[in-house]
């Protein structure tokens, strides 16, 4: 079932991406063709084959419990477009 | 001092041994040559101050007998490391005048090896692109022309400056990224040595990361010897990267032997493209010839899965993307754009901040990783990636490293393939499937095209096995004899 432009403006919204409503259309034709291409994928035989989820041998990395860094806060908040008294600041969030 | 400018690595690192000119020197005539190719737009940043403090202190090291690897050599850097007090951008309006308080590990081993910085290389947005048009900050050009047109070439993508600037030969070597093609195809657009190690061999701290289960750094450099000597300082484990490998860090230089007699070269039939231009078969050919010659055992093999490997990379990279660019949003770094609420600021941020590319694939990963699409979609593609793995261990029964066409085709004109995603994604179609498979894989420049456009080769090798790869590569550079370069008279050369 092809997207249409009202399944796009979902995806962009769970997505947190503002669409102009112009480009809904053209953008559904795009995805519809990436998505039509990648569909061939139907053809291979993927019965009981494991999906590879890393390339490298996952023995998990472990480490000591221990605070190894920290006391940074100015390099932290150097770069937050908005801050307040050693905080980032965004738009009121609870009325 | 414009000798020093046609230099390789290895000639500049010897000759600032043997006291013939100094780092400082060196560094000067890479900073003019970044002022004279300002036309490529190769660079977002340039760092002249930081490079001339850099030569300095190496000289200062010299002089006190403690030289690294790397002493005294000025590279270039992909926008898409952080590095400390200079901005970094990955290509994008949304991290325009970002500037990390910390220094990626690549990069921080390449100055503890003491190379120098010239500066920030311009790429594809978030390293998405494979003709560098993506960039906020504009298209990067080849160097390189078709003979008798003057029409403007793509370097490649998505490690397109770092390309251009070592092919202009504004810097003896630079850092790539290589998610899908990004260091090899750039490398064969532009003439010059492309090197992916393998998924692990170098860590990904510190790199804006795109597609975390394949993002890899390499070298790009004039030639394999560069690169050999470029990857012994950029690699090693990291104990901030999971992902990174606990295995030394071998003498890649000293795996170039040029004896590749006995080894085995597997040719993958499936690597026949409809509609491939006959030249790049023909330049194929001639390779598995010189590959013959050297004394090597030509094996035919078949990597039945070859044709899936880009259709299974545009699921698992965009939901990667999709899950890694969520934390552009306006809060801790990077643009902001207002909005009434959390949400609209949110969706505004994001909005303005991202490309056209970076949108669409944003989209994409988020749709394939939606409920009810999921395995439909994700999965399916994770299990066809075990798959395209899995042709790679079966041939790695049979040969000791893959020959292989680089690209399709030479660099193209900018503006082209760009109403059409599929076709641009089709660059990749060669170095897609080494991608997934983890593995690494290195471009040679073996020939120039009717056009005058440089070709390249690939070899493939098994993980962790940069040695092999290097000898094989070196036989194929010595066997290309390739000294064919760019006209950079309007570039200061």
């Amino acid at each position: 079932m092809p997207l249409n432009r009202d399944n796009v403006s979902a995806i962009a919204h769970l997505a947190r991406l503002k669409v102009p409503e112009e480009d809904l259309d053209s953008l559904a034709g795009e995805l519809n063709n990436i998505l039509g291409w990648v569909e061939q994928l139907d053809e291979v035989d993927t019965d009981g084959v494991a999906p590879m989820t890393s390339v490298v041998a996952t023995e998990y990395a472990r480490r000591a419990d221990n605070v190894d860094d920290g006391g940074i806060a100015e390099d932290v908040l150097a770069n937050a477009p908005d801050r307040m008294d050693g905080f980032f600041a965004v738009p009121k969030v609870v009325e | 001092m414009t000798d020093l400018r046609n230099l390789t690595l290895a000639q500049a690192r010897d000759g600032m041994a043997a006291g013939d000119f100094t780092a400082v020197e060196l560094t000067e005539t890479f900073i003019e040559a970044t002022g004279a190719v300002r036309d490529l737009n190769a660079y977002i940043v340039e760092t002249a101050d930081q490079a001339r403090a850099m030569a300095a202190a190496s000289d200062a090291r010299r002089a006190q007998g403690q030289v690294g690897a790397m002493d005294g050599i000025p590279v270039a850097i992909k926008d898409l490391f952080c590095t400390k007090g200079v901005q970094a951008t990955a290509g994008s309006h949304i991290l325009e005048g970002f500037v990390p308080p910390y220094e990626s590990t690549v990069t921080q081993n390449l100055w503890n090896a003491g190379a120098v910085m010239l500066g920030k290389t311009n790429l594809d947005e978030f390293a998405m692109g494979s003709s560098n048009m993506t960039s906020y900050f504009g298209p990067v050009a080849n160097p390189w022309k078709r003979k008798g047109d003057d029409a403007v070439l793509v370097p490649g993508g998505s490690s397109g400056g770092s390309a251009a600037v070592v092919a202009a030969r504004a810097a003896l070597g630079a850092t790539g990224t290589d998610t899908g093609g990004s260091i090899r195809q750039p490398g064969a657009f532009t003439g010059i040595v492309g090197m992916k190690p393998t998924y692990g061999r170098c860590s990904r701290w510190g790199i804006i990361a795109f597609a975390s289960s394949l993002d890899q750094a390499g070298p790009m450099t004039h030639t394999v010897r560069d690169s050999a000597i470029m990857l012994g300082a950029m690699a090693g484990h990291d104990p901030k990267d999971s992902t990174s490998m606990k295995l030394d860090v071998p003498d890649f230089e000293a795996a170039l032997t040029g004896d590749i007699r006995g080894l085995r070269i597997g040719i993958p039939k499936e690597y026949v493209m409809d509609g491939m231009p006959a030249e790049i078969d023909a330049l194929w050919k001639t390779g598995i010839d010189w590959m013959r010659q050297a004394g090597a055992e030509i094996v035919d093999i078949s990597l039945p899965h070859t044709k899936y490997a880009l259709p299974t990379y545009y699921i698992v990279a965009p939901a990667e993307a999709s899950s890694n660019l969520a934390r552009y949003d306006g809060v801790r770094y990077g643009l902001r754009v207002d909005g009434d609420t959390m949400q609209d600021m949110y969706e505004n941020t994001r909005g303005a901040g991202f490309g056209a590319e970076v949108k669409r694939r944003i989209l994409i990963g988020t749709y394939v990783l939606s409920a009810g699409y999921y395995d439909a979609y994700y999965l399916k593609a994770q299990k066809v990636r075990a798959r395209i793995a899995g042709d790679f261990n079966d041939a790695w029964e049979k040969v000791d490293a893959i020959l292989t066409p680089t690209t399709p085709s030479a660099a193209f004109a900018q503006g082209d393939k760009m109403d059409d995603p599929i076709a641009m994604y089709l660059n990749d179609i060669f170095t897609v499937p080494a991608s997934l498979a983890g593995l690494p894989g290195i471009s040679v420049p073996a020939g120039l095209s009717a056009e005058g456009l440089p070709l390249g080769l690939q070899v493939i090798g098994r993980p962790y096995d940069e040695e092999t790869l290097f000898r094989v590569a070196g036989v194929l550079e010595d066997a290309a004899g390739f000294d064919a370069k760019p006209d950079l008279s309007g570039l200061g050369g």
